[in-house]
C-alpha cells in the first residue's frame, strides 16, 4: 500500500516508540496535521510558540532519558526553535526536530515562508538532514533517531518540503542503521582504566567532578557506588546536579562561579580529579592555570573533542560514562591489595568537611521581604526532593541549584550550556507531559518568565499541572548583580520596572495565581499551590538587591572566592 | 605549525559548509582547501592546509571525526608525503622578454598553456616551495592573473626513515 510521505513520517514515528509530539502548524507541514489524527498514539501538544515546543521536547528528554520530538512549519516557525536547538545542542540533549520546507521546485526561489534551516541550525545541531526525495524519508528518520540518542546525544534536525510530503511511496522501516562515518566509541580502553584504579591507589586527596554525561548515560548508580565505597568526595556542574544524593555527607554541592567553599577549595587542593561526563566549561574551571594546579586529571567522556579541549589530561578514557565507571568497578574488584579507603582518605575527608562546616552556604533570613533562598528551601522541604525542578536563566537558576537537594538523576532541568532565559516553562510543560503524576515546578525570576510566558495557554488547555514560582526581585537580577560588584552599581536596562501582575496574568489564562510577600505565608501558599489540580503561578516578592553568594568573578581562580 | 590533513568525506550537499562552518564558528583557520571526488562512489577527499599550535590541530582533527559526514581524517604532516598543488600564471611577456620567460619556464617545467602578443599563461605542479621560487622569479616581468588549486597531498606508501 503507497502512503504519502506526511504518512510514512508519522508511520516512522510510532516506530520509534514517540508519544508526544510538540508542535505548531503551518502551510509547509499541513499534510502532516492533516493526518495526524490517523495516529491517535502519537498525542500532539499545540504550544504557543515555536521556541515553547522546542523547550518541552527538550524538556521531555531530559526528563526520561527519551528522544524529544518537535514538529514545525517551515521559515518563522523553523527560525523560532533554532534557540531551543542551540540550548539542546549546548547541552547535549537528544530532540529530532521536524521542520516543514516549500516545495522542492521552489527551493532557492525567495518562496513565501520559506529559509534554508538546514543551512541556519549547522553550527547547532549534531546533524541535519533536508529530505529531497520521499524515498529517503524512512531511513533518514530512523537514522536522525539513532544520531540523536547514541554517543554523545543532541539534536538532529530533519526539514521536509511540501512536495515530498505530499508524494506517495510504499512505507518500509528499514531494521539496522550502517553509518560508516559515524561509530561512538562506547568501551573504555582497558589499560587506560588500569592507570585509573592505579592512580585512585595512590591517591590521597581525590575528588570527582561530575557532569551532564553521568546523567545522559544512566550512571548515577556506578558514579554514587565509586565515591561510597572508595569514600571520594563528590562535586559536580549544574548539569550534573541529581546524580549523587545531594544528601550523602559526601556530597559537596556544585562547583565553579557560583559552587560552594567546600567544592570550590577541595579542586584547588585535589591530587586526582576524577572528571567525569563534564567538559571543563568556563563557569566551572575559572581561571585555567590555577585549576586543580596540584592534581593528575583523569578525563572520561564519550565525545573526544572535548578532551584536552580546555584542559591537559593524564588519562583520557574515551567512552560511555557508565561502561567506563563500570570498567573501573571491575578492575578494582579483581585488585589485590587495595588499600582501607577510609583510612587512606581520611585527612582529607577531615578537612574537606572542616570547609563544608567554615563555610556552607548560607543567607540571611527577613520576614519581608523574603530572601529567595528562603523559597527555595522551603520547595525542597515540602518536596522532599520528590519533584522534578525545572529553571529559567540567572539568580533564579542559581539559587534553586545551590539551596535545593537533588538525589536523584533527571529530576533538575536547567539550560547549562547556553543559558536560555525562557528554558524553564515550556521545559516543565515537557517534563510533567512525561510524568502527569509527578510534581513539576519552575523556579522563575521575573525577567525570564516574560520570556515564555504564552505557554501558560498551553498548560491550560492540556491541563498540564505546572508550578510556577516566581522570585520576582523586579530587577534582571544577575546582570544587575554584575553592574553592582563589577560596574560601580550602574544599573542600565536591568530594572523591570514595568511587570505584569502575575496573578492576575495566571488568572487571565485560566490559571491559579497567587502572590506572597511574607516568609510566613511562603510555606502555606506553596502547600496550596502544590496541591491544586492545574497549573499555578506563585508570584513571591523578594528582596530586590539579594546577590547570589558565592561568587567566582569571571576568570578569577576558583579559590578566589567572594563569600557574602 | 602548518599542518596538511586529508579528509575524506560523505559526497552529498552541504558536506563541504559542515566542514568550512566548523573551521570559521572554532576559530580555526583554512590556508588552503582542496576537493574532488574518489574513484569509490559517494566519496570526495578534501585536502586542506591550516595551521596552529598542536593543541588547535588537536582539536581540528577530532571536530572533524565528530562530524558525522567525515569518514576519515588523517593528518599528513608527521608523515613522509608527497604534496602538489596546480598553479596558472599569466605573465607579461613581450617580445624582448619572452625568450626569458619561457628559459624560466623551462628550468621549472612549465607547461606553456596560452599564448598572445604580450603574455604568456604557464602552468605549474609543484610543492609550496617551487611555487613560491618561480613567483618570485615571474614577478619582476609582471604576473597579470594568477590562480592556484590549493594542495593535494597523499601519503608515500614507504614511510622511511
Amino acid at each position: 500500500m503507497e502512503r504519502t510521505g506526511a504518512q510514512v513520517l508519522l508511520e516512522c514515528l510510532l516506530q520509534e516508540g514517540v508519544e508526544s509530539i510538540f508542535g505548531f502548524p503551518g502551510g509547509a507541514v499541513i499534510d502532516i496535521y492533516h493526518h495526524l489524527p490517523e495516529y491517535p498514539a502519537l498525542r500532539h501538544f499545540l504550544v504557543r510558540h515555536e521556541q515553547g515546543a522546542i523547550h518541552a521536547a527538550d524538556g521531555y528528554a531530559r526528563a526520561t532519558g527519551r528522544v524529544g520530538v518537535c514538529l514545525v512549519t517551515s521559515g518563522p516557525g523553523a527560525t523560532n526553535t533554532v534557540t531551543g536547538i542551540a540550548t539542546a545542542y549546548m547541552d547535549s540533549i537528544p530532540v529530532v526536530i521536524i521542520t516543514g520546507q516549500v516545495p522542492t521546485p521552489l527551493i532557492g526561489n525567495d518562496a513565501f515562508q520559506e529559509v534554508d534551516i538546514v543551512g541556519i541550525s549547522r553550527p547547532c545541531v549534531k546533524h541535519n538532514y533536508l529530505v529531497k526525495d520521499v524515498k529517503d524519508l524512512a531511513w533518514i528518520i530512523k537514522q536522525a533517531f539513532y544520531l540523536a540518542r547514541t554517543g554523545r546525544p543532541g539534536p538532529v534536525l530533519v526539514d521536509l518540503p511540501k512536495d515530498v510530503l505530499q508524494a506517495k511511496t510504499v512505507f518500509e522501516y528499514p531494521e539496522a542503521i550502517s553509518m560508516r562515518s559515524y561509530n561512538p566509541n562506547l568501551a573504555p580502553n582497558r589499560r587506560q582504566v588500569r592507570k585509573v584504579t592505579e592512580l585512585l591507589r595512590q591517591s590521597r586527596r581525590p575528588l570527582v567532578y561530575s557532569g551532564g554525561g553521568v546523567i545522559s548515560s544512566d550512571a548515577a548508580e556506578e558514579l554514587t557506588w565509586l565515591c561510597r565505597t572508595l569514600r571520594i568526595p563528590v562535586t559536580s556542574t549544574l548539569m550534573g546536579l541529581g546524580a549523587f544524593p545531594g544528601d550523602d555527607p559526601l556530597w559537596l554541592g556544585m562547583l565553579g562561579m557560583h559552587g560552594t567553599y567546600a567544592a570550590n577549595m577541595a579542586v584547588g587542593h585535589t591530587d586526582l580529579l576524577l572528571a567525569v561526563g563534564a567538559r571543563f566549561d568556563d563557569r566551572v574551571t575559572g581561571k585555567i592555570s590555577s585549576f586543580a594546579p596540584s592534581a593528575q586529571v583523569v578525563h572520561i567522556d564519550v565525545d573526544p573533542t572535548s578532551i584536552r579541549k580546555n584542559v591537559n589530561v593524564d588519562v583520557p578514557i574515551v567512552a560511555d560514562c557508565r561502561q567506563a565507571l563500570r570498567g573501573i568497578r571491575e578492575e578494582l574488584e579483581i585488585c589485590p591489595d587495595l588499600p582501607d579507603w577510609s583510612d587512606a582518605h581520611q585527612s582529607w575527608l577531615e578537612q574537606v568537611g572542616e570547609w563544608q562546616r567554615d563555610h556552607p552556604l548560607r543567607y540571611t533570613f527577613s520576614e519581608e521581604p523574603i530572601k529567595p533562598q528562603f523559597v527555595v528551601e522551603k520547595i525542597y522541604e515540602l518536596t522532599k526532593g520528590e519533584a522534578i525542578i525545572t529553571t529559567e536563566v540567572g539568580q533564579n537558576q542559581m539559587w534553586a541549584a545551590q539551596f535545593s537537594k537533588f538525589h536523584r538523576p533527571r529530576t533538575f532541568l536547567t539550560s547549562g550550556g547556553l543559558g536560555t532565559m525562557g528554558y524553564g516553562f515550556p521545559a516543565a510543560i515537557g517534563a510533567q507531559v512525561a510524568f502527569p503524576d509527578k510534581l513539576v515546578i519552575d523556579i522563575a525570576g521575573d525577567g525570564s518568565i516574560q520570556m515564555n510566558i504564552q505557554e501558560m495557554a498551553t498548560a491550560v488547555s492540556y491541563n498540564i499541572p505546572v508550578k510556577i514560582v516566581i522570585l520576582n526581585n523586579g530587577y534582571l537580577g544577575m546582570v544587575r548583580q554584575w553592574q553592582e560588584l563589577f560596574y560601580a552599581k550602574n544599573y542600565c536596562a536591568t530594572c523591570m520596572h514595568l511587570n505584569p501582575d502575575f496573578v492576575k496574568l495566571a488568572e487571565a489564562y485560566g490559571a491559579a495565581g497567587f502572590r506572597v510577600t511574607k516568609a510566613a505565608d511562603v510555606e502555606r501558599v506553596l502547600k496550596e499551590a502544590f496541591a491544586i489540580p492545574g497549573p499555578a503561578i506563585v508570584d513571591v516578592v523578594v528582596e530586590p538587591e539579594e546577590n547570589v553568594y558565592p561568587m567566582v568573578p569571571a576568570g578569577a581562580a576558583l579559590t578566589d572566592m567572594l563569600l557574602v | 605549525m602548518r599542518h596538511v590533513l586529508s579528509v575524506l568525506v560523505e559526497n552529498e550537499p552541504g558536506v563541504l559548509s559542515r566542514v568550512v562552518g566548523l573551521f570559521s564558528g572554532r576559530g580555526f583557520n583554512i590556508e588552503t582547501l582542496n576537493v574532488g571526488p574518489t574513484l569509490e562512489d559517494g566519496l570526495s577527499l578534501m585536502t586542506i592546509t591550516t595551521s596552529g599550535e598542536e593543541q588547535i590541530i588537536e582539536q581540528i582533527t577530532k571536530q572533524l571525526r565528530k562530524l558525522v559526514t567525515v569518514v576519515k581524517v588523517v593528518d599528513l604532516t608527521h608523515l613522509q608525503s608527497v604534496e602538489r598543488e596546480m598553479v596558472l600564471i599569466k605573465v607579461n611577456a613581450e617580445d624582448e622578454r619572452r625568450a626569458e620567460v619561457l628559459r624560466i619556464a623551462d628550468i621549472f617545467r612549465c607547461k606553456v598553456v596560452d599564448v598572445s602578443g604580450n603574455d604568456l599563461t604557464l602552468e605549474i605542479t609543484g610543492d609550496q616551495g617551487k611555487i613560491r621560487a618561480i613567483v618570485s622569479l615571474l614577478q619582476r616581468f609582471g604576473i597579470k592573473e594568477f590562480a592556484r588549486t590549493g594542495t593535494v597531498a597523499m601519503r608515500r606508501s614507504m614511510q622511511v626513515d
